[in-house]
């Protein structure tokens, strides 16, 4: 057990986090992710962290480093079911995670990602005419 | 030496009890202890009886070391009174006057008495100035932290009553804040608000600050602090009821909100609508149009 399994689900990419993070399995997961959104030219990442309850500097800058890099590569991140505890932390380590999206849970990230699909779709179809 | 001293005391309080009890009262009626309503004259009466009564036990037993286990007692109705006076309501002064009138009364007789040479009155005064001085801050010290206590006790409540999250719609919570905002507080909110978000699966948070007296830097600090958490977990947030003094002074510290502001609660309650895809509609009223008749129409169609 040295992944985290990434899912394809359509356009997107999903990835829950169901085992305390080291940083070893934090750097693997960017490295996968990175990849993955290339050969499965994903427009959208769906991060669920509902399970974690310890979230530390290290975890809340590869969030950070995750989302940076799949801008870079035209796909959004979404971070999903934040518990309050680890949104204080976070905050208190001053890490506001400014250039992530979030959502309550699942059910409202990927309407987020399909939301941001469907807009720029219809902007290629605006192009197009 | 000690002991000696003590035992002096002692038996110069036993001897003159009679004399030093009604001139003590009399002393503490003349710092108008009496004038304050919140104490009776029975009352006064009997609490110098019991302390008299426990001091010369403490001297003779514990000489005038009042740190000893002979003071237990004495100490234990001390600090018992002066809790009782502190909740009252009575000043430290008025506290600390319980034990300092009892100088005089005590003084006098030891002037009075004949049997002392002078030296032994001198030094007996001082004996008895040394202890009453220490029984007499002790008294403040004890006044003092039943202050304190009831201070922290009303913070603890002021805290738990000030931070409600008010559901406003289905996905908007309402956080209005009175009060200062200090980082304890903030805390408490931050955690009741984010809960409140889990559980109610809202997607915006609407913090008012009407009620928040002054915004300064560190305040300002502690609600962006509030807006990113709550950002975190996936919802947004607005801030309304920044009254225009607040607005200023924000102006002049240079402090900035990056969070969508409104100056009224309404206002930011229409924005939350608006965001959540809700439009507000007046009713339209019709002549002769009435609910039964829309819904038997409704059915038709």
């Amino acid at each position: 057990m040295d992944r985290i399994p990434i899912l394809k689900f359509g356009n997107a990419l999903l990835v829950t986090i169901q085992v305390d993070m080291h940083d070893q399995l934090a750097t693997a997961l960017e490295e996968d992710l990175t990849s993955k959104i290339v050969s499965h030219n994903a427009r959208g990442v769906l991060i669920d962290i509902s399970a974690l309850d310890v979230v530390d500097s290290f975890i809340g800058r590869m969030l950070d480093n995750i989302a940076a890099v799949s801008r870079i590569l035209d796909a959004d991140t979404v971070v999903v079911g934040m518990r309050p505890a680890v949104a204080i932390t976070l905050v208190e380590l001053g890490l506001s995670l400014t250039g992530v999206k979030t959502a309550l849970n699942v059910e409202r990230g990927m309407a987020m990602i399909h939301d941001r699909l469907a807009g720029s779709e219809a902007d290629d179809a605006d192009d197009e005419d | 030496m000690a002991a000696q001293a003590g035992s002096d005391v002692a038996s110069l309080v036993s001897r003159n009890e009679k004399t030093i009890l009604p001139e003590w009262v009399e002393f503490q009626k003349k710092a108008g202890i009496l004038h304050t309503g919140r104490i009776s004259e029975g009352e006064l009466q009997s609490q110098s009886r019991n302390f008299l009564h426990l001091l010369h036990e403490a001297l003779t037993q514990g000489g005038t070391d009042t740190s000893g286990s002979a003071y237990e007692a004495a100490k234990a109705m001390l600090a018992e009174l002066s809790r009782s006076r502190a909740m009252q309501g009575f000043s430290p002064s008025e506290t600390a006057t319980f034990i300092f009138s009892l100088k005089q009364p005590l003084f006098n007789a030891i002037n009075r008495d004949a049997s002392l040479s002078a030296d032994q009155k001198a030094s007996t005064v001082w004996t008895s100035t040394m202890l009453l001085d220490e029984l007499g801050l002790f008294t403040l010290e004890i006044f003092q932290k039943s202050r304190e206590e009831v201070i922290v006790r009303q913070q603890r409540e002021i805290a738990e009553l000030s931070t409600p999250v008010v559901k406003l719609w289905e996905g908007i919570l309402a956080l209005p804040l009175i009060g200062t905002l200090d980082s304890q507080r903030t805390q408490v909110v931050m955690e009741n608000l984010l809960q409140t978000i889990v559980d109610d699966e809202a997607e915006i948070a609407i913090i008012d600050i009407t009620g928040v007296p002054t915004v300064d830097t560190l305040t300002a600090q502690h609600l962006l602090k509030t807006v990113a958490a709550a950002r975190l977990m996936g919802a947004d947030c607005l801030i309304s009821g920044i009254r225009p003094q607040i607005a200023q002074t924000m102006v002049h510290l240079g402090v900035e909100l990056n969070v969508i502001s409104k100056a009224s609660l309404a206002d930011a309650f229409a924005v939350a609508l608006r965001q959540t895809g809700r439009t507000i509609v007046k009713a339209k009223r019709v002549e002769g149009y009435t609910f039964a008749d829309k819904k038997s129409g409704g059915q038709d169609a």
